[in-house]
Order: structure tokens, then C-alpha cells, then sequence
């Protein structure tokens, strides 16, 4: 409990709520304070029961047992968003918003204004021409969707939320796909909605970003309640406590030295692609190089066009000292050279299907015997995949679309691992995964480093970059930026490249 | 949601088949005995055959619109495609009497000469849809259009037809039986058995699937995207050549009114047969069973004066509707679900 703080009372509350699919208990008794005003941070590993808990708080779910109380009020939600209309509103992680309309269209949409019978355009452009002055977002209400940065439809979601008068907004690791920049601003909004009276729930992993934001922080753990603290008595680590129930000391694996004088696996000189100029770097063999920046830095395009899925104009790649020129991700791959996307829902598994077909589905070629595919050796596969990388799945044959985010990314590290790489590319290898899950995955990284396969990190998780490589590229704007090696390799000095206020000269 | 899926399991298992899997074939299974009621001689051994040999063409044809459909895309030429393949095989027989006579080599010429159109006009689709990036739809709505009025151009707005003499040398083909099933039946069973062991034993098949689920994880995943999708409308137009060939000696004819609405009844046996039409899962078992069913309501209208013989549309229509509500699998579990 807060102490020496005015206790509002709360708007929402969930009393002793436990819910069960068919016999799966995945909540046990939780119970959860939300008060005008507050931002209240939900945390919890993946599959400690935060998706459940919100959908419940939000109506989407019903409760197998206990209260929901609007205004100390015993009230059954109604279901599929109508809650809406008591002022609770869920922004989902995936925004759920009409791509092809524009922003005035989405905020109204479903309750147009109307005059005669015909849309009243102007009304409605004024009104949301007010929300977004009010929050201070730059973008005009005939934008249309599809148009707009991610964190610029966060903000449409979240004006979207204030035009239907929110009393309470949840949501859902809104920070995940965010830059540090974004998030500031995104932050700010949040700021401005609190003091306006709404009461904010949101879930992240990012627990730096929960310290700084939040005023509560309720801890769910393997669906139990773990507690409810104010947010200045926790710090992220032991957060991170609460949540894992145990010591985090090792999350990075020990760092194996690399040999100064170990072969260049890759080497890239003056390479220029869209968004990219003149990058120069190389990698070793058995090095994890680590690629910093903000989101939108180049550093995704940068690789793209080294494994062929993007056109590069200019500028030479050796690999392992002979020139190399991949037209097609399929000569990358047979050459060694893999890259595994950031993006795992909508580039990386096919989440209607199987854990077998998608994991030989980078090295299919691998798998063909005589005319046709060996389903035996994929059988094989998927077994040695599930123990080398800990893919924890109830049933072998469940949709990918069904297993946890950490599950998911462990199979696309095994699918890509498939064809014995020697340079891995790994594009924000822990986005949107529980701790345990980042730690396990660390560790993987190591060690296949320790292989001697050479590795790229790419993240913009900057503990990670300082945790796990051995040399961190910098970039800024599709330059590279700085190149740090052993005790430069710290967080200020990583941000004056990022930022630009530092730049080291190149050739 | 893990509800659902334990519940079907559970299903799956006390039944020992998938309903959805096994459908088609109930429904086929189904048309057979009210055929059979209405009329005993639907199950004849002449029934049998002639309603194998007529499901053959849309059957083919369906065999590659699996492929197109289940790697995301659609071809609606192909109606069109069998015409004009159908008219420019007649035309050049009917010029190389002149230099091969009225022989076999003649016909030999006709079928090769489809086969190279059919594998031309899959190409032509294929890359306009891939190199061009113009949507499937609008690129077979276009090449539809153009085959369509070709066919009209070279039969001068009447009928193509084949030279008396060459159909006799060519009949056989449409005719005659190889150890009791006719030729066509015996061309669809090799093309169905290419097809399944493509579409389900080989890489290219796990290709188109995953193309149709979603393209971007197939391109970040080696997969040479373009290539797998222009080989699907090769590959349909083969099949739409392979079907015209089989289809020439039965009228010895070509019009603008051959292969009219082909397109839609492959598309309906495709669907029918459980392949999802925005893509990535297909079935071409289901396929077959599809365009079995196709012809059979046609047939069994033949056999009864119940209902007008007319009324053969609205029959196939309302079979098309039902399959695929039926395979949404979820009536009645919208309650419960919730």
C-alpha cells in the first residue's frame, strides 16, 4: 500500500478472480486495485496469466470464479469490447486498427457522427483534430493508417480510446515495438492521460520502462498473485525477482575471448543499399558482433542486403576472404550465411501450421530424398530441435500459432539452425519474451558461438548488446557511427553514437 | 482457444477420422445413393464410366488450380485457355495433313503443339502475376478475356472443325478403354496421382503451401517465391493442355463456346474439396472427390425428371455453398465457444 498517499477509490477492481480453459487452471484467486489517476504496471513472465487477467478486466473473458467491480459495483462485463461503453477500454498488442481508412475514419469508426442522416465529416475532423493537438501528435486526421510509423498508431489507438471518454485503459505491452524516442513521447501521452483521471493498466517486459512509468506494479507468477507494491519500492531487478522466484545473477552467459587474429568470416566494405551508406565492419569467426542504433538506424537493411532479400547498389562482401554476391536468401543460406527476422509472427513461422513443417522449412533442400521429402529426418529434426533448444509445447502437433512468444522464437533459432550456419544473423533476438525465456536464448547464442559460428546481434535492447558480445557497431541514420570494443562497450557510450553526438572518423 | 483444440482432438481421435478430411467423400458417397434410389441404373457399369470419363476434363484441370489456389493465387483463364489451345490444335492438324498426311504423327503434332501452348499461357500468367506484380485476379480476368476472343477470331465467329479423316486416327483417345476405363479416366487417375505425390511427398509442395500462409515468411525463408508461384500456373496450364487434348476428339470441334464456365467449375471442385481459397492448405484428394461430385449432380439430374435438367446450376451452386459452410467446422459451437 502506498502510505502517506491519498487513496482514491478504485474504478475497477478484480476480486478474487480464477479462471480455468476446460480443465487448465490458469488463474488462481488474483486480485488487482485500479484507481483513477494511476498507472498501474501488470508484469509477469510469459504465460504467468497477464493476457488473461486483462482480457477479463476488459470483458473479453468471463471469470470461472470471483468479482469484477466497476465503482465498487458487482458487474458482469459484457463480452467482445462492449465494455466499452462503461469506459474500460483494451488497445490489443496488435492494433486493431482499418489500415486502408484514414485516422478520422478509424477513431469514429462503428459510431460516425451523423447529420441527416449523412457522415458530419467536419464534426468529426474537428473532434479529432482536438484529440491529437491534445496529445500532441503531429499527423493530420485524413492520414491514412497505413501511412503512419507503429508508435503514430499507437497514438491514433490511444486517441481512439480518449474520443470514447476511456475511464480505464489497457494495455498491452503498448512499448514493445517502440524506439527509446517513441516511448519518451509515448510516455508523455500516458503522463497527460493520468493527470486527466484516467487509470492506465499496461503490461511490458521492459521493466526499466515499468520503474520509470508506473505507480503500482502487481506481479503475477505461473497465474498466482505474486503482490502489489508502489512502484518506488521496486527496482527492475527485483521485479525481475518477483516475477522469475529466483535469483537472476547469470542471465548473461561468461563471455568467451575472442582470438584478435581468428579468421574474418565476413567482410563488408562500403556497402550501400537503400537506407544504408557506406557501411564498413567485419566479423570473426566465433565473434558475436552486436548492431546498435535506434530502430530505423539501418541496421535491419544493412543485413537484408548481405543475405540477398534486398538489392544492394554499391560495396563488396568477402565471405571467409572470397567475394561473395547473394542474389537470393536460398544462395545465402547455401553458402552459410542466415538471417533470422525480428518479425516472427508475420516473417519468420507460419503460425497455422505444424512445428515440423516449419522448422525444415529453411533447409527444406536439406530434407529431400530422391524426389521427395523424408519425413522421417524431419521427424528426427523436430526431436533433436525440441531437446537442444528446450521448445516447450503441450502437444507436438499443436498450431505454432498457439505456442508462448519464448517457444516461438526458440523454434525459429532451431529452424534457422537447421542448415549449420557459420554467420548467424539475429535481428532482436528476445523481443517480447519473458526473462527465463531471454536468459535460456543467451545462452544458446553463446554457445553456438562458442562453435565457432560467427554472430550478428542485432537489438535495441542495449543491456542485451552490452551483456552478450564481444564488439558493437553503432549506427545512426544508415551510417556507422563507432565501433566499440571491451570497456567502451557501456550505455552512455553507446547512446553519443546512437544519438550522434559522437562519431568516430571513418576512412 | 486450447479448449477448442482439445475437444477436437478428443473427437478426432473417438471417430478415428477428421469430419472435415472425410467430407467430401460422405457427400459423394451420399449423391451415389439418392442417385442410386431415384434410379437404379446410375450405378450401371455405362453410368460409372461415362460420369468418370466426363468428370475428367474439369477434373485435370482442377488438379492444377489446386496448385495456383494453395500457393495464394487464382486462374480464371482457363476456360478460355482450353478453347483457344482446342482451336490452334485444330488448325494446325488440319494444315499438316498436307505435309504428315492423316496419320498418327499428325495428332502426335496437335497434342505437341497443345502442350507447348498450355505450358506458354501457364508461363504468361505466372510472370505477369510475379515479375509484373499485377494481382492474379486481374491478370487471368485479362488473359480470360483475350484466349476467349482469340478462339472466336480463328474460328471467324463459327466452329473450328478437325478434319474428318484425323478424327478417326484421334477418337480413340476420347473412346476407347485400356483395360476397362477409358482412356480420359486413365489420363486423370496418372495426373491425380502426380498431383497428390507433388502437392504432399515433395519440397515444391511445402513451398506452395507456405507461400499461400503467408509469402513474407516463405521469401525470409529461402524460398524463391516467384519461381514457386509461376511454376503453379505452369504447371495449370499443362494440366488446362492435357484436358484439351483428351476433350478434342470427343466433338472434333472448337467454338467460342468450348470451355465455357471451366474455370468456375475447377475452382468449385478445388473448394468443394477442402483447399482454402486464400491459400495455404490444399488438398487434392479433396480435389478429385470435388469434381466428382461436380459431375454427379449433372448426372443424377439426367437420370430423374424430378427436377429440370436446367436447374444443373443451381444445383452445383447450393453443393458449393453447403461444402463450405460445412468446412468452417464451427456451427454450432459459436455458443459454446464463448
Amino acid at each position: 500500500m502506498p502510505d502517506g498517499q491519498f487513496i482514491s477509490a478504485p474504478i475497477l477492481s478484480a476480486d478474487g478472480i480464477s479462471k480455468s480453459f476446460g480443465t487448465v487452471p490458469v488463474l488462481f484467486s488474483v486480485s488487482m486495485d485500479i484507481r483513477p489517476g494511476e498507472v498501474h504496471a501488470l508484469i509477469g513472465e510469459n504465460g504467468a496469466g497477464k493476457s488473461t487477467l486483462m482480457k477479463i478486466l476488459s470483458g473479453f473473458l468471463q471469470p470461472t470464479s470471483g468479482h469484477i467491480r466497476v465503482d465498487g459495483v458487482d458487474t458482469e462485463l459484457p463480452g467482445n469490447g462492449l465494455s466499452e461503453a462503461v469506459g474500460i477500454v483494451l488497445i490489443h498488442q496488435e492494433l486493431n486498427l482499418a489500415e486502408q481508412m484514414t485516422v478520422e475514419e478509424n477513431v469514429f469508426l462503428g459510431r460516425e457522427l451523423r447529420k441527416r442522416g449523412v457522415l458530419d465529416r467536419a464534426a468529426m475532423r474537428t473532434a479529432v483534430r482536438g484529440f491529437l493537438d491534445d496529445i500532441g501528435l503531429d499527423i493530420s486526421p485524413e492520414d491514412r493508417i497505413s501511412d503512419l510509423s507503429i508508435a503514430q498508431k499507437q497514438m491514433v489507438e490511444i486517441v481512439k480510446a480518449m474520443s470514447r471518454d476511456a475511464r480505464v485503459l489497457i494495455m498491452d505491452e503498448p512499448t514493445a515495438v517502440l524506439t527509446e524516442a517513441e516511448t519518451e513521447l509515448f510516455f508523455a501521452q500516458v503522463r497527460r492521460l493520468k493527470a486527466r483521471g484516467t487509470a492506465i493498466v499496461f503490461v511490458s517486459h521492459k521493466l526499466a520502462e515499468v520503474s520509470a512509468i508506473s505507480d503500482q506494479v502487481t506481479v503475477l507468477r505461473d497465474g498466482q498473485w505474486i503482490g502489489t507494491h508502489a512502484a518506488k519500492d521496486l527496482t527492475p531487478d527485483s521485479m525481475a525477482q518477483m516475477m522469475v522466484g529466483r535469483e537472476l545473477s547469470d542471465l548473461y552467459p561468461p563471455t568467451n575471448e575472442v582470438d584478435v587474429d581468428a579468421d574474418k568470416a565476413l567482410n563488408v566494405t562500403d556497402l550501400m543499399a537503400p537506407g544504408v551508406h557506406n557501411v564498413s565492419f567485419d566479423l570473426r569467426k566465433g565473434e558475436i558482433l552486436g548492431f546498435s542504433g535506434l530502430i530505423g538506424a539501418g541496421r535491419t537493411a544493412v543485413f537484408e542486403a548481405v543475405c540477398g532479400l534486398s538489392a544492394r547498389t554499391n560495396g563488396s562482401i568477402l565471405f571467409d576472404g572470397a567475394p561473395a554476391n547473394f542474389h537470393s536468401v536460398a544462395a545465402a543460406r547455401d553458402a552459410g550465411l542466415v538471417y533470422l527476422t525480428k518479425d516472427r509472427k508475420e516473417k519468420g513461422l507460419l503460425l497455422g501450421q505444424k512445428m515440423r513443417p516449419n522448422l525444415s522449412l529453411f533447409a527444406l533442400p536439406k530434407f529431400v530424398k530422391g524426389l521427395s521429402l523424408d519425413r522421417k529426418a524431419e521427424e528426427a529434426a523436430l526431436e533433436r530441435a525440441i531437446r537442444r533448444f528446450d521448445i516447450r509445447a503441450r502437444d507436438p502437433n499443436v498450431n505454432v500459432g498457439d505456442l508462448s512468444g519464448g517457444n516461438q522464437q526458440k523454434l525459429l533459432l532451431a529452424k534457422v539452425m537447421e542448415c549449420d550456419p557459420r554467420i548467424l544473423i539475429i535481428d532482436e533476438p528476445t523481443r517480447g519474451i519473458d526473462v527465463g525465456t531471454k536468459q535460456q536464448i543467451y545462452h544458446f547464442i553463446a554457445a553456438i558461438a562458442a562453435e565457432g559460428v560467427s554472430v550478428v546481434v542485432i537489438s535495441s535492447e542495449m543491456p542485451e548488446i552490452i551483456g552478450l558480445c564481444h564488439r558493437v557497431v553503432v549506427m545512426r541514420e544508415g551510417e556507422i557511427t563507432g565501433i566499440l570494443t571491451g570497456e567502451d562497450i557501456n550505455e552512455s557510450e553507446i547512446v553519443r553514437y546512437a544519438a550522434g553526438l559522437k562519431r568516430e572518423r571513418q576512412q | 482457444m486450447t479448449e477448442i483444440t482439445m475437444s477436437t482432438a478428443k473427437t478426432r481421435k473417438l471417430i478415428g477420422f477428421d469430419l472435415k478430411t472425410a467430407g467430401p467423400a460422405i457427400a459423394l458417397l451420399i449423391l451415389c445413393v439418392i442417385g442410386f434410389l431415384l434410379n437404379p441404373a446410375f450405378l450401371s457399369e455405362g453410368n460409372i464410366t461415362n460420369l468418370l470419363t466426363r468428370s475428367a476434363f474439369i477434373g485435370i484441370i482442377a488438379v492444377g488450380a489446386t496448385f495456383v489456389i494453395t500457393a495464394g493465387g487464382i486462374d480464371l483463364s482457363v476456360g478460355s485457355m482450353a478453347a483457344v489451345i482446342a482451336g490452334v490444335m485444330i488448325i494446325v492438324m488440319n494444315s499438316a495433313v498436307g505435309t504428315f498426311g492423316t496419320g498418327v504423327t499428325t495428332v502426335l503434332i496437335g497434342c505437341g503443339c497443345s502442350i507447348i501452348l498450355g505450358l506458354g499461357a501457364g508461363l504468361v500468367n505466372g510472370l505477369l502475376t510475379t515479375k509484373g506484380k499485377i494481382e492474379a485476379f486481374i491478370v487471368t480476368l485479362g488473359t480470360m478475356g483475350i484466349y476467349r476472343s482469340l478462339v472466336t477470331y480463328f474460328a471467324d465467329g463459327g466452329t473450328l472443325s478437325l478434319n474428318y479423316d484425323i478424327r478417326g486416327v484421334y477418337r480413340p483417345v476420347y473412346y476407347d478403354s485400356f483395360f476397362g476405363l477409358p482412356i480420359p479416366v486413365w489420363v486423370f487417375i496418372v495426373v491425380a496421382i502426380a498431383g497428390w505425390f507433388l502437392m504432399n511427398r515433395t519440397a515444391f509442395g511445402r513451398y506452395c503451401t507456405a507461400i499461400g500462409s503467408n509469402e513474407s515468411v516463405a521469401k525470409y525463408s529461402a524460398i524463391k517465391v516467384d519461381r514457386v508461384k509461376a511454376l503453379t500456373y505452369v504447371i495449370q496450364g499443362l494440366c488446362v493442355s492435357l484436358a484439351t487434348i483428351i476433350y478434342v476428339p470427343r466433338l472434333g470441334s472448337a467454338s467460342s463456346s468450348t470451355g465455357v464456365l471451366w474455370e468456375l467449375e475447377a475452382i468449385a471442385a478445388v473448394i468443394i474439396g477442402g483447399t482454402v481459397l486464400k491459400g495455404g492448405y490444399g488438398r487434392i484428394g479433396g480435389t478429385i472427390l470435388g469434381a466428382l461430385i461436380l459431375t454427379t449432380i449433372g448426372n443424377i439430374l439426367n437420370f430423374t425428371d424430378m427436377i429440370s435438367n436446367y436447374l444443373n446450376g443451381t444445383m452445383q451452386g447450393l453443393i458449393i455453398i453447403i461444402a463450405v459452410w460445412l468446412q468452417r467446422g464451427d456451427w454450432g459451437r459459436n455458443k459454446s465457444a464463448d
